[in-house]
């Protein structure tokens, strides 16, 4: 293995083509693995925010809000449940809000959010006629103290804040108290107005037990009444996350597999120009197991510098692109399992070199003359 | 060598490279084998490494059988007690002539301080002190066959084996090699087999054996 790493030292020249290659790679990993992310918290870090062990939506809502009506009787039944600690009341309008300063075409959407239970990184409900913004909403030139004009109503809503991730179906969210997001609701969706004390859903906090559990109790003592969810369950309801997910993640598995290709091309090729310099290492003692045991450091090593210059890059890239002009969200989780994905797709690579290693015959290096 | 065979399947045909082979080599005695190409010289100098086993007959290195060794034992014996010097693709060329010594003891024994010791004392004999940290492609051919004698006695063997030492060298060079060969082995009563087409070689060896279609004559 040694000898292999010295070789890496001393003849880079010979793994440039190989780390471009896998870096450019590793950049496309990491890059799409960051729009998922981007698009995953867009559509779900409202939800994702919520601390809570479990979202009760009414049985026949599909865990849609907007076709969800959860009754004061129904919410006294689950706070009357021994797996249940608190409930609060939950609810939300999709619309499009005008900017002090932007043109009158040119709406924020926004998502505005009635609570009472707060959110990981939200604050207690504000005042009337205020809310907490998400950041995101920067990227539509919002500050702090501007008074946004929501829905064909116009509805005031004044910025008092910023949070962070707290997005929904791609819409910024605002945070407010119950009774703006009913103002909010009652003028600009009068198709969807709820009675005092009705809400879309709510967020339940159990009383010690699992979320699992929580979500269990209530079902068992509101069967045919409630869906209730877990956190993830309710994400994975959201209409389109799923089918995010599953088209990214094939999209990043063709990509893994696209870097596995070329390490196992790579190497072929390497071992195929050592023949004859493997042969001479058997012939004075070198084992197939060290030969190759020093193919996949070499394997490992170039892809690890690959890898770690495409996170760096990446980083880089998305301190450069514009808040909230693309849904990119680079985390240090996905920087690492790109980076674990890339070395297994190294080390698999290379097995396709065992068989190559293995039959080079120590008798090559006697008798030949090339 | 005790009446040593070496037969290859080739399709539905036998193909006999060595054929009843008797060689004795003396601890400190240095053979040329000479033949024509295709006779079996590799084939025996193979066996004789523990390269290749063969198919019928008894080997003995110093005091070891090695008939029957499994690719394992093989590859420990070769690791221990035989030196080779190749015709060509000799040295590890991104290595220095002092690394290339030390990757005997870093594939075999792993002695650490002693191998490193001993390379440099190799070197020091050998003249190559002065060229210890350069890389092959720094030293002319003479110097690089000379970094190759002292990779094969870096284990301490018990049987070197030279394949064509001398073929890509001038003939003074040559010489100059060939003695160099003589006075290392003799001086550590080391067995050696060199391999080569070249009678002029021979002059250096204590006895010349003839091989032809895997037949040895004395």
């Amino acid at each position: 293995m040694k000898l292999a790493l010295k070789e890496l030292v001393r003849r880079p020249g010979r793994f440039v083509t190989a780390t471009v290659i896998l870096t450019l790679i590793a950049m496309l990993l990491m890059f799409l693995g960051g729009l998922l992310d981007g698009l995953i918290r867009t559509s779900t870090g409202a939800i994702s925010a919520q601390d809570a062990d479990a979202i009760v939506y009414s049985d026949t809502s599909q865990a849609s809000f907007l076709r969800s009506r959860i009754e004061p009787s129904t919410r006294a039944q689950i706070d009357q449940l021994e797996a249940v600690d608190e409930t609060g009341g939950l609810g939300v309008v999709l619309l499009g809000a005008r900017v002090p300063g932007n043109g009158p075409r040119d709406l924020a959407n926004v998502a505005v959010w009635g609570y009472e239970l707060a959110p990981t990184g939200v604050p207690n409900p504000p005042a009337d006629g205020e809310a907490w913004a998400d950041e995101i909403l920067k990227a539509d030139n919002v500050a702090i103290g501007d008074e946004l004009l929501v829905g064909p109503a116009r509805t005031p809503i004044t910025v008092v804040g910023w949070v962070k991730n707290t997005s929904y179906t791609g819409q910024s969210a605002l945070w407010t108290n119950v009774d703006t997001w009913r103002g909010v609701l009652d003028a600009n969706r009068p198709d969807a107005v709820l009675a005092d004390g009705v809400f879309q859903a709510l967020v339940v906090r159990g009383a010690g037990g699992t979320p699992q559990e929580v979500v269990t109790a209530i079902d068992t003592a509101l069967a045919g009444q409630v869906l209730a969810l877990t956190v993830p369950d309710a994400i994975n309801e959201i209409p389109g996350v799923t089918e995010q997910q599953t088209t990214f993640n094939q999209i990043l598995g063709v990509t893994v597999v696209i870097a596995l290709v070329v390490i196992a091309l790579f190497f072929a090729l390497l071992t195929v120009e050592r023949t004859a310099l493997y042969g001479m290492l058997k012939a004075i003692g070198a084992r197939s197991r060290t030969i190759f045991a020093g193919l996949v450091a070499q394997a490992v090593v170039v892809t690890l510098i690959a890898a770690l210059i495409a996170g760096g890059l990446v980083i880089v890239l998305d301190l450069l692109i514009p808040p909230g002009s693309i849904p990119l969200y680079i985390s240090a989780g996905r920087i690492v399992t790109s980076i674990v994905l890339l070395l297994l797709a190294a080390v698999i690579g290379c097995a396709f070199s065992l068989r190559r290693v293995l039959r080079v015959d120590p008798a090559s290096a006697l008798g030949s003359s090339q | 060598m005790t009446n040593v065979r070496k037969v290859y399947r080739m399709g539905d045909t036998d193909v006999v490279a060595l054929d009843h082979a008797e060689l004795t080599v003396a601890s400190d005695e240095i053979v040329a084998l000479v033949g024509p190409s295709g006779s079996g010289k590799t084939t025996l100098c193979s066996i004789a490494g523990g390269i290749l086993s063969a198919t019928d007959g008894s080997v003995v290195v110093g005091d070891e059988e090695i008939t029957g060794y499994s690719d394992k034992q093989l590859t420990r014996f070769r690791q221990n007690r035989v030196g080779f010097v190749f015709q060509s693709v000799n040295l590890v060329p991104f290595l220095t002539a002092r690394e290339n010594l030390l990757v005997v003891d870093e594939l075999g024994r792993r002695q650490g301080r002693p191998a490193r010791e001993r390379a440099d004392r190799l070197l020091d004999e050998l003249g190559l002190a002065d060229r210890a940290k350069n890389l092959p492609s720094q030293l002319s051919g003479g110097q690089k066959q000379r970094v190759a004698i002292g990779r094969a006695l870096m284990n301490e063997p018990s049987l070197v084996l030279f394949d064509e030492p001398t073929s890509a060298l001038d003939t003074k060079l040559g010489i100059q090699v060939m003695e160099l060969i003589r006075s290392e082995m003799k001086s550590r009563g080391t067995a050696a087999i060199v391999v080569t087409h070249d009678e002029r070689i021979t002059e250096y060896c204590d006895r010349t054996v003839h091989i032809i279609d895997g037949v040895l004559a004395a």
